[in-house]
């Protein structure tokens, strides 16, 4: 059939299931946006800023397990997206994003609203392309979803030029991919498997570390049955939290910089880690020369990059985790004696009687511990929840009582303030039957709290819950421990009226200060069913504890924190 | 760990940005380059790259991996048995001794390529470590300009 570019875009799009578009008009993607007007195949959410787009792409693809879709035009449009971009790229989520540019004839003449935008985004793309020819369109369409979901996935960039998108020619999608460069190996090597379980059953304290990658290729079913078949304790990484499901007795909790005793302990301690889908990153192994010191590593990843980057792996196996373990699984079910790791749990239980993640409560002054607690009381395993970045984002992380994967989203690679609020108006679409909740702070919310109009505009019911200390927090916590309490730039008493703010855009604001307040707010927020601001007044200086200093061994947690 | 120097060759999809994907890998993670080479191989869509780099074996190790891992790689070569050569084009004055700068270059695989009013162009093809003494010999014959060509290797 005869059409536009921009036509072919749209059938693209639809060609791939796509049902919901994040994106914001402009010049040179104005082609595509016309077409957008006369199809029906998906609907197009205009967020308020192109960076809220690419997140609420990020976090509906992060909930639904589908890859998500923004839409900008070039130059700022662009260059908006690209937080949004690297984002994603940080934490291997599979996005298509999709930017105008100016026509092929203007390219390097510095014409209106041109941005270089593939050599921007090389490095916080899995792949990118600048289109060429109407001709090689269908085609990169269909490569760009095929590269962002498979192996590890990542966002792919299509940068089309405005002529292109006008250009008629005959659309044909090709039905699959033929790239003789691109091999994702799925498969693990059998003799790898085969010694790797071996190590397994030789060893008297092995560990099952855990990271975003169980999230990303569905296992953690298989995990947890490879766990619970073998009796091996697991810790989760930020990002896998919800993986083995909080009543789960083999798990110890989340690991690294303000993960709890027992995690890092048993990291320190164990003499073999079961690595699957995690890439030791600097906030999980602490010092990297006093980090695990007596283990051998069993390293499963489907990227073979991951493996032996920054620790020495002992049983490196390369492909996807769903298949590794079920290889693992039948290999263990006739041999493993789970008796053996008795004497490391009780270790390891006694760790946790020892130093249990804690909090003082207080009856004068909420504590954003309390408050993460009860909506995980009241909600528990019906909300999706995101976060922004700061101590809000760990005390969530550390109190939430997570069910499954999938359940917890938030920006852990690249740390994005910003990100909390539109990935949870992209879950929501993503999984409206979901009540979603945003826990943030009083500084992250002001980098993207535009989208209320969005989430107004929509009808999509998020409940960001504003961690209010008047304080870059997190910051401010550094401060307190290692900056003498000079506390450059991170008061943050000069605020706006949060519940105003919610009520101007067509939602609804909340101020608590007390317990009773806080259950009656939540009540109804949940039965108003409309996007609202809760201003949750915490105890201004309250800490993230443990924590390990940075640069320190994972060993050497500050558990308390008394002032000086 | 010890640095060593490994030449490595990348086959790659002919395509606009890949020699930028592969460039911008080494600065972007702050891998060495020492030289590096490009062209079309023929009869294909394909350019092959050679790259000499240093670093110690985690650094070469990942290198390799984040070659490999360019969706326009199709194969990455860390050589090990090579035939490795680098060009190189010398200009002297025409005032020099020809007959001792034509017995030198001969000596490394070369001659006098171009002989002009006022200069002479020399051109040599040998190994890297070999085109070193030939330019410390050079030296004494005052050179105008000097242009290595970088180091191009297949396996044996
Ligand atoms: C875009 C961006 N800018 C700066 C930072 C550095 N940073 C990390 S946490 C933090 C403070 C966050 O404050 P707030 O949102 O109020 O959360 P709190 O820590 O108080 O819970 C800052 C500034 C960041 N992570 N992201």
């Amino acid at each position: 059939m005869k059409m536009s570019g921009a036509q072919m875009v749209c059938e693209a799009l639809i060609a791939e299931g796509v049902t919901t578009v994040f994106g914001y008009p402009g010049g040179a993607i104005m082609n595509v946006y016309d077409a957008i007007y006369k199809q029906d195949g998906f609907e197009h959410i205009l967020t308020r800023h192109e960076q809220a787009a690419v997140h609420a792409a990020d976090g509906y693809a992060r909930a639904t397990g589908k890859v998500g879709v923004a839409m900008v035009t070039s130059g700022p449009g662009f260059t908006n997206a690209v937080t949004g971009i690297a984002t994603a790229f940080t934490d291997s989520i599979p996005l298509v994003v999709i930017s105008g540019q100016v026509p092929l004839s203007l390219i390097g003449t510095d014409g209106f609203q041109e941005i270089d935008a593939v050599g921007i985004s090389r490095p916080c793309t899995k792949h990118n392309y600048l289109v060429a020819s109407l001709e090689e369109l269908p085609r990169i369409m269909k490569e760009a979803f095929y590269i962002a979901a498979s192996g590890r996935p990542g966002p792919v960039l299509v940068d089309i030029p405005k002529d292109i998108t006008a250009e008629m020619g005959e659309f044909v999608y090709p039905k699959e991919v033929y790239m003789p460069t691109y091999r994702p190996r799925y498969k693990g090597n059998d003799r790898q498997i085969k010694k790797a379980v071996e190590a397994i059953l030789d060893a008297k304290k092995p560990l099952l570390y855990l990271g975003g990658g169980v999230v990303l290729s569905n296992a953690s079913g298989l995990v947890k049955e490879l766990a619970a078949l073998a009796q091996i304790p697991a810790v989760e990484t930020l990002m896998a939290r919800g993986v083995m499901g909080h009543e789960n007795p083999l798990l110890l909790g989340m690991l690294g910089m303000h993960g709890n005793y027992s995690s890092n302990m048993a990291m320190s301690e164990t003499d073999l880690i079961i690595s699957l889908g995690a890439r030791f990153d600097d906030r999980v192994t602490g010092k990297l020369s006093e980090f695990a010191k007596y283990a051998d590593v069993i390293h499963v990843d489907i990227d073979p990059a991951n493996i032996g980057k920054l620790v020495d792996v002992d049983y490196p196996i390369v492909g996807s985790i769903t298949d590794v373990l079920e290889k693992m699984i039948s290999l263990l079910k006739h041999s493993v004696k789970p008796d053996r790791y008795q004497a490391w749990r009780e270790i390891l239980a006694r760790y946790n009687e020892l130093h249990p993640l804690k909090y003082d409560d207080s009856d004068d002054v909420l504590k954003p511990q309390w408050v993460v607690q009860r909506v995980g009381e009241i909600l528990g395993k019906d909300a999706i929840i995101t976060s922004d970045v700061g101590q809000h984002q760990m005390w969530t992380a550390q109190f939430y009582p997570f069910e499954r994967p999938r359940q917890w989203i938030n920006s852990g690679g690249l740390g994005t303030m910003g990100f909390g609020f539109p990935a949870a108006i992209g879950a929501k679409r993503g999984v409206p039957e979901k009540i979603v909740v945003n826990f943030t702070g009083d500084g992250s919310i002001l980098m993207n709290m535009q989208e209320l109009i969005t989430a107004a505009e929509y009808n999509i019911p998020v409940i960001n819950i504003i961690l209010n200390n008047h304080f870059l927090g997190m910051v401010r916590q550094w401060q307190t421990f290692f900056y003498d309490k000079r506390y450059s730039e991170t008061d943050l008493s000069f605020q706006p009226n949060f519940k105003a703010l919610a009520e101007a855009c067509g939602g609804i604001g909340y101020d608590v200060t007390t317990k009773k307040e806080f259950d009656e707010a939540l009540k109804d927020a949940v039965k108003q069913n409309k996007v609202c601001f809760m201003n949750v007044a915490i105890n201004r200086f309250e800490n993230v504890l443990p924590m390990v200093p940075t640069g320190g061994a994972l060993y050497n947690m500050l558990l308390e924190h008394k002032d000086k | 760990m010890q640095e060593v120097r490994r030449v490595i060759s990348v086959i790659a999809m002919n395509e606009s940005s890949v020699l930028a994907r592969v460039s911008g890998l080494f600065a972007g993670r702050g891998y060495n380059i020492e030289s590096l080479t490009v062209a079309p191989i023929p009869k294909s869509d394909l350019s092959r790259f050679t790259i000499v780099t240093k670093g110690n074996a985690k650094v070469i190790e990942q290198i390799t991996k984040q070659l490999n891992k360019l969706i326009s790689t199709l194969k990455v070569i860390e050589h090990e048995e090579m035939v490795e050569k680098e060009m190189v084009l010398i200009k002297f004055s025409a005032n020099e001794s020809l007959a001792d700068i034509k017995a030198l270059c001969s000596a490394y695989n070369g001659g006098i390529v171009n002989a002009g009013e006022n200069s002479v162009i020399a051109m040599i093809a040998d190994e890297s470590k070999r085109i070193e003494y030939f330019l410390s010999a050079a030296q004494k014959y005052n050179p105008l300009e000097i242009v290595r060509g970088g180091v191009v290797a297949i396996e044996r």
